[in-house]
């Protein structure tokens, strides 16, 4: 195997950890909530995708019209009667963290065991464009070049909302300083509460796209909800290209240990990275805006 | 005062004598056999446990129920069978702590056991402690003889570790032999204690047979992408693919054996390749890959398991495990029939001396408390799962190589 082949395979990965990382981003960063729940919605997708496929034989990406605004509207309902409450009762941000995260960890199990009891512990998997994709002369697997692309289209129209539009200005406000983003004229409960839901939205995306080509059971969430908390810290909190970045790079960081060292140390190899980063940028590559 | 002192002497009596009289009922029999187990619901055992384990107690309960329970010769009647079930959260000493109340506390007739070697292993001495017969469908062990000895109420359904080796290796020898296979092999492990030990004993008898173990690496459970250590595998120029994997990376290894075009002319995984979704999922790609255990889907009544689990459960039955969990408690049934009472110790006496019992896996015989003679490696073959190794089993199909390209 070539280096480029090995960067590539990184890339492709590294593009669906930086997907998760910037709908976490736009939940911590810009809603301030800290929510450990995150993942599970990842995993309520994935199976939103299986069933839709297995019993219907609905592709996964037409799928994701159903599941995504379905995430979208459930993240903004429990942004809005869960988490407001929490957000006008705190004081500081470290409160509103410290309270959200002990919330967000009751409804991660709560998710959790609602999805073992309906759907059972078991890992799932279902085969959708298995097949082998050319790519420079490189064999990658379709279904996972159709999730780097859907995640790249994603990442592009996330880019541009933020960037070009009014609501992205806001976005951007809303990271810095929310007390200012709301002395001007920034709507700040609902503009967290879209951009809560907008990451649930992602994280539902990320789901769908991640089924196709990984098993998954009721309880990955929490892998994934860890890998966007590494991500989002390690490119800088509210900073999306910051995610972008880090995600990239930690899916290459992956790829290289895997071939180079041992598969089993790449998640020591993550840490290791994150810890550099730390160390180095503290806080995070492109800093918090 | 003293009227009440009356009313309560009334009462004490009236209790007394209720108990008397539902104790001389209790002698006449029982209302039902209650059958307790604590079993993994949640947790990472969880999996296992649903696939191979909990739909088969629920078929069995469902089948006896249906029939009016199990005829109890010492009582002159069917007994239907009431079921005490525990979560043990894939924690072994609840698991243990669970069992003890079972036997102690809630005092039920059996118990059937826990999902893992490792729990049956932890669990073995509990049961022969309070008596119990110990049918531990889900535990192997290199030192099954040994244990047995140790704890007299065990007994053991699946083989020893190195014969699933040894049953792979009997095939590829065949085919080496007549100078068709290549002596080099890729072996790939999961990254735990199970792809440890099964990739130390496969490896120590492929060496033993001159074969060279040109890749061997280990992968951690959960990993997110083994397309690097396909490449690798199919770089490395053998003829034979080994993984000694569980369910979710048996899926991943197969998938991305298929997008790359990997196809060695033998691609063996370990645990997940006998389920069900392991053949509904890749459909007829599959064919010919080989994986550990085997049934014989041909045996009298195994179709009609199949169905019913199915049917009953909503889970189908895996082509290893599966079969051998109802197995375990048709001979469990059999034996109090045969023994005509819920006397353990008795029940337990038929068990061991009153086989060969007749079941969904072909007759099985428990007097060495090990059930020796069966599967040791399987293959999907026209959307079954089914078992080609040891040669010498009845049942046993023709090998299909080299596997047919994806």
């Amino acid at each position: 195997m070539s280096l480029i082949e090995i960067v590539l395979g990184g890339v492709i990965l590294g593009g669906l950890y930086a997907l998760i990382a910037i709908g976490f981003n736009l939940q911590y960063g810009v809603a301030r909530i800290v929510n450990l729940a995150y993942g599970e919605f990842l995993m309520t997708a994935a199976f939103a995708a299986f069933w839709m496929y297995t019993l219907w034989q609905v592709s996964p990406i037409l799928g994701m019209v159903l599941s995504v605004p379905a995430t979208f509207a459930a993240n903004w309902l429990i942004y809005r009667l869960l988490m407001l409450p929490l957000v006008r009762r705190a004081r500081t941000r470290e409160q509103l963290e410290g309270e959200t995260i002990l919330a967000t960890f009751g409804l991660l199990f709560v998710l959790r065991g609602l999805a073992t009891l309906a759907f059972s512990a078991n890992n799932r998997f279902y085969d959708y464009l298995g097949q082998p994709m050319v790519i420079f002369g490189f064999t990658f697997a379709a279904n996972r070049v159709l999730a780097f692309g859907v995640a790249c289209v994603l990442g592009v129209v996330i880019w541009l909302v933020i960037t070009r539009t009014r609501y992205g200005a806001a976005v951007r406000a809303l990271a810095i300083d929310p007390v200012g983003a709301q002395l001007s004229g920034v709507n700040v409960t609902r503009l967290s509460a879209l951009a809560f839901a907008g990451g649930g939205a992602l994280v539902a995306a990320a789901g769908t796209l991640i089924s196709t080509f990984l098993s998954f059971n009721p309880a990955i969430g929490v892998e994934f909800t860890m890998k966007a908390l590494v991500v989002v810290i390690m490119g800088g909190v509210g900073n999306m290209m910051g995610s972008l970045l880090a995600g990239l790079m930690l899916g290459i960081a992956e790829a290289l240990c895997t071939y180079y060292i041992d598969s089993g140390l790449t998640l020591a190899v993550a840490y290791a990275l994150f810890l550099i980063v730390l160390v180095i940028r503290p806080r995070g590559l492109l800093g918090t805006p | 005062m003293r009227r009440q002192s009356n009313l309560l002497a009334l009462t004490a009596a009236l209790a007394v004598a209720g108990t008397v009289a539902s104790a001389a009922i209790a002698a006449d029999a029982p209302k039902s056999i209650r059958i307790g187990y604590a079993i993994s619901l949640s947790g990472v055992n969880a999996q296992g446990a649903g696939v191979t384990t909990l739909p088969g107690y629920q078929l069995w309960v469902h089948d006896v129920n249906a029939k009016g329970g199990i005829m109890v010769k010492e009582f002159g009647k069917r007994i239907p069978v009431e079921v005490i079930q525990y979560d043990d959260t894939s924690s072994a000493e609840t698991m243990l702590r669970l069992e003890e109340k079972l036997m102690s506390q809630d005092k039920v007739d059996f118990v059937l056991p826990p999902w893992s070697t490792g729990f049956n292993l932890a669990a073995a001495p509990i049961f022969a402690k309070y008596g119990y017969p110990h049918l531990a469908v889900t535990a192997n062990a290199n030192d099954e003889t040994d244990l047995v000895k140790r704890y007299p109420t065990l007994f053991f359904f699946l083989n020893q570790p190195i014969h699933y080796g040894e049953a792979l290796i009997a095939v590829l020898n065949k085919e080496k032999a007549a100078g068709k296979l290549n002596n080099k092999i890729a072996m790939l492990s999961v990254g735990d204690q199970f792809g440890a030990e099964m990739s130390a004993g496969f490896g120590a008898g492929l060496k033993a047979a001159g074969y060279e173990i040109v890749l061997q690496k280990s992968y951690p459970l959960g990993a997110a992408d083994l397309t690097s250590e396909i490449k690798e595998a199919k770089a490395s120029g053998a003829d034979t693919f080994i993984a000694a994997s569980y369910p979710p990376d048996t899926f991943m290894l197969t998938g991305t054996a298929i997008a790359q075009g990997y196809n060695p002319k033998i691609f063996y995984t370990a645990v997940g390749t006998a389920f069900a979704e392991y053949g509904g999922n890749f459909k007829e790609k599959v064919n010919g890959v080989m994986g550990i255990g085997g049934w014989n889907p041909n045996l009298p009544g195994a179709q009609d398991y199949y169905k019913r689990q199915v049917a009953v459960t909503g889970h189908a039955p895996d082509g290893w495990a599966s079969p051998l969990t109802y197995a375990s408690l048709q001979i469990l049934e059999q034996a109090i029939e045969k023994a005509g009472t819920l006397d353990r110790k008795k029940v337990l006496d038929t068990i061991v001396n009153g086989g060969p019992w007749q079941t969904v896996s072909g007759p099985i015989d428990l007097k060495t408390h090990i059930h020796e003679k069966q599967w040791g490696a399987g293959q999907w073959q026209k959307g079954q799962f089914v078992g080609v190794s040891p040669a010498d089993m009845p049942g046993a199909q023709p090998v299909i190589f080299p596997k047919p390209a994806w």
